[in-house]
């Protein structure tokens, strides 16, 4: 469009996309400094990795594309895909998977779809989902919380670790890991046992998942900020934990000893991360109120399912992913009426 | 006391008022040349009365129109008309229109006719709708509705609201005419509760002019006190400082709790709703008998000497106004009619300050002209959550780059009230109201042309059905002609036949 500096409003934009996402960053700050602090170096170390190559894939794309490198580079878009993708990456994996999450999260699922605000699928979740499924054994690697575990890496051990494979001398690798809380209860519930006698092994902390619970209270902190920032809207957080908490209540409330409570499910696995920072990926979410309504209490409903029913102790990625099929509809069918379209001639 | 509805959408903006506001208002000196377009407002151009070579007055009719919705243009000053023809207009565009051009005679004298009225109290709604309408009045907000179109209604008005909002940052001229002239604002609107007979007049004020709140409270208390006209019905309402609040659509909705009906009027709900401007205009018309030959315009901008509000004579060119104004800074800047939300730009500083002029924004260039690189839509939604109009300008800027209009109708797309609010808050820059305004013109020449298209095509078809009847019949009466010939043809036979027949049997 030609000359758009002759024509109002002569008021600049005062928000940016990089002030947006270098927001989103900051939010994810504390839920990352603690991540690490409870469970290891590892998570650092993937990050570091994701980082690093995510802008290095975006870089390449960008000079294929013939786009503006210095603008596209740096408008943080990135970075918050590779901290998304880091995050929920298991904590022991190898160097080449969190590589190999950020060329797909960046090339295929983002640039190959036209680039920033135009992919379909979350980015993140995308490259998590096709690591999940190719790399099975390597994607449950994940250690076990410091509390419950004091065997730990060093920082340069968990660089070693991750390009090298091996540990140092005396630890064994069994000692490191440990079946997250969503898994043991799927895998105790299956053998038939009783919540309750499950609930006593030490993966559980005091509302939820030993260690996650913190890192998923600190997101939510986080999160909250964002939504006084005014940088993502109320609706798609609180919808989605209404909704995780109304059918895990539900289930948690017809029997008691098949279903853990509500509590333990929003203080666990992704869930705050999912609900405050993934969800609310302004591309991929729903742009209407209504819509974002709908979109997160699907989502919400969506986890639980795959939680419980699912092949997989956690669903948030799958969860985003599947009910992302559903927001062109959903922007189409909940479009707000326009002022004055309800209002009619009134006789006097 | 009914409590304030908020709007939806809308945005908050820096202010930017104080800058115009420290010095009283002055006036422009008179100008050598007066420009004044034809057409200076909504509706059908008025059409000239006065020929090239007249002596007029100030306050003479020197263009008319007999349309209901329009209004006639006064000379703003004594002298001698010099032409008329095309002239740049105050457009953004630099299109020309027809102007009536007067060369002033320094005199300023008012023509003889216009006297100030003694009865004012005594005229009937009737005669008042008349002189407004006489008096070229028009809404000085900056949308320039003729007013007299407003005073008609078909229906019972409940509620008048006198718009004092301002919400356009830069802007004050209404804020210094409520601090200063009070008491023609009041009485202008006690003469429009004569005309429409509303059941409560409301005078709303944004709550960052609380010097023109307590001015407006007090002259309503002292007419009280001395007992001037009812004012027991009329209340100053404080609205909250968020850009559009002062959006006729949006103001409506503040006070009364009521929506203007899509592509409606405000009166089919009940409501009337005038500017500041226009009411003391109608004061000064009944009162003093004086049609709008001036109005109040900031001039204001950081590269403007002495930023104030100025008494200015419609049809002075912008750079009289700006010499008078201690002439600007830099040399190279913009010249914005209007707010610098919805104002334009202006293609040179000969065009006239006009009866929709209530701003004129010098910015110097490295604060409006540069141009932030625009990144694509990442969906977050701030544009439809600043719509005053509740409008989606996401999906409006898909099918405007795309030229979808069918899907831009859908959109509604013609609701767009070209606020601003959402290119403001876009994180990735895109100018969406200059999308807007570009769509807008493209729908209304592609109805245009598929009228046109259509109307061919019918013309078309019936020259095809007209053809193929005129070759029908043509063929009818060739076949008829043919088997008349044969039948003729037959019968000469037959005669032959019967002729020939004795000589071969004489043969």
């Amino acid at each position: 469009m030609s000359n758009p500096a002759g024509s109002s409003p002569f008021i600049p934009s005062s928000s940016s996309v990089t002030k947006v996402m270098m927001t989103v960053v900051l939010a994810l700050l504390p839920g990352i400094v603690l991540y690490i602090w409870l469970f290891g170096w590892g998570i650092l170390t993937n990050l570091i990795l994701t980082t690093t190559f995510a802008l290095l894939f975006e870089w390449l794309m960008l000079l294929i594309r013939d786009r503006p490198v210095k603008e596209f580079l740096f408008d943080g878009s990135a970075i918050v895909t590779a901290l998304l993708l880091g995050l929920t990456l298991p904590t022991l994996v190898p160097w080449w998977i969190p590589v190999l999450g950020a060329f797909f999260a960046i090339v295929v699922a983002k640039h190959l779809y036209g680039g920033l605000g135009y992919n379909t699928f979350n980015p993140a979740m995308a490259a998590y989902a096709v690591l999940l499924i190719s790399f099975p054994l390597e994607m449950s690697l994940w250690s076990a919380p410091l509390v419950s575990q004091p065997e730990t890496l060093g920082l340069l051990e968990s660089v070693q670790y991750s390009f090298t494979g091996s540990l140092p001398t005396g630890l064994e690798f069994d000692a490191l890991t440990s079946a997250t809380m969503l898994d043991h209860v799927r895998t105790e519930v299956g053998l038939g046992k009783a919540v309750d006698t499950i609930e006593q092994a030490d993966v559980f902390g005091y509302v939820g998942a030993a260690g996650f619970e913190w890192v998923n209270a600190a997101f939510l902190l986080g999160g909250l900020w964002l939504v006084y920032k005014k940088i993502i809207s109320w609706h798609i957080p609180v919808m989605l934990m209404a909704s995780l908490a109304l059918i895990s209540g539900a289930c948690f409330l017809i029997d008691g000893s098949q279903f853990i409570n509500p509590l333990i499910h929003l203080f666990s696995g992704a869930t705050m991360l999912g609900a405050f920072f993934i969800a609310t990926d302004p591309v991929t979410a729903p742009t209407t109120s209504l819509g974002r309504i709908i979109y997160a209490a699907g989502i919400g409903l969506l986890i639980y399912i795959i939680r419980i029913w699912g092949g997989y102790p956690d669903g948030v990625a799958f969860a985003v992913l599947l009910i992302g099929l559903t927001v062109p509809l959903l922007d189409y069918y909940t479009a707000p009426k326009v002022y004055g379209a309800r209002a009619k001639y009134e006789k006097s | 006391m009914k409590s304030l509805i908020r709007f939806r959408g809308g945005v908050k903006l820096p202010g930017f008022k104080s800058l115009s506001t420290k010095s009283p208002i002055q006036k422009t000196p008179l100008p050598s040349r007066l420009i004044l377009p034809l057409r200076q407002h909504i509706g059908e151009s008025a059409n000239p009365v006065v020929e090239i070579g007249d002596y007029v007055y100030k306050g003479q009719i020197i263009a008319d129109s007999n349309s209901f919705v329009s209004a006639p243009i006064h000379a703003s000053s004594s002298g001698k008309i010099i032409n008329i023809g095309p002239y740049t207009i105050p457009h953004q565009s630099g299109i020309a229109e027809t102007c009536i051009v007067i060369e002033t005679d320094g005199k300023d004298q008012w023509h003889p006719n216009i006297k100030q009225c003694d009865v004012p109290g005594s005229l009937s709604a009737d005669q008042i709708r008349k002189k407004i309408k006489q008096a070229g009045i028009v809404g000085l907000g900056g949308a320039v509705f003729p007013s007299s179109a407003k005073l008609k209604p078909t229906r019972e008005i409940d509620t008048l609201i006198i718009n004092g909002v301002e919400c356009e940052p830069y802007i004050t001229c209404d804020d210094a005419l409520m601090r200063t002239k009070a008491d023609e604002i009041i009485h202008g609107i006690l003469l429009l509760r004569r005309v429409l007979n509303p059941i409560e007049c409301v005078i709303a004020i944004e709550n960052n002019k609380p010097e023109a709140i307590k001015a407006v409270r007090s002259t309503l208390a002292r007419f009280k006190e001395e007992n001037i006209g009812s004012v027991n019905t009329i209340r100053v309402v404080p609205v909250p400082t968020i850009f559009p609040a002062g959006g006729e659509k949006q103001l409506i909705k503040q006070i009364c709790n009521k929506e203007v009906p899509q592509h409606g009027l405000p009166y089919e709900v009940g409501v009337v709703c005038l500017n500041v401007g226009t009411t003391a205009a109608i004061y000064d018309c009944i009162y003093q008998g004086r049609p709008l030959v001036s109005r109040l315009v900031t001039i204001t901008g950081e590269a403007v000497n002495h930023p104030a509000n100025y008494q200015v004579l419609i049809g002075t060119p912008v750079e009289d106004v700006l010499a008078a104004a201690g002439g600007v800074q830099a040399s190279k800047v913009d010249f914005i009619m209007g707010g610098p939300m919805m104002g334009q730009v202006l293609p040179d500083t000969g065009v006239p300050v006009v009866k929709a002029t209530n701003c004129l924004l010098v910015k110097t260039p490295e604060k409006s002209k540069k141009q932030p690189v625009q990144l694509p839509c990442i969906r977050c939604g701030a544009c439809a959550n600043a719509c005053p109009m509740q409008l989606l300008p996401q999906q409006l800027y898909w099918h405007a780059r795309g030229k979808h209009f069918e899907k831009l109708n859908h959109y509604n797309l013609t609701d767009c009230i070209e606020c601003g609010c959402c290119s403001v808050v876009c994180p990735s820059k895109i100018p969406l109201v200059h999308y807007f305004r570009f769509a807008k013109t493209e729908m209304r020449e592609h109805e245009v042309k598929s009228k046109f298209a259509d109307q061919s095509r019918l013309r078309m078809l019936a020259r095809d059905a007209r053809l193929e009847r005129i070759k029908k019949e043509q063929e009818e009466r060739k076949a008829r002609r043919k088997a008349e010939r044969e039948k003729k043809k037959a019968a000469n036979q037959k005669q032959k036949q019967i002729s020939e027949s004795p000589k071969a049997s004489s043969g």
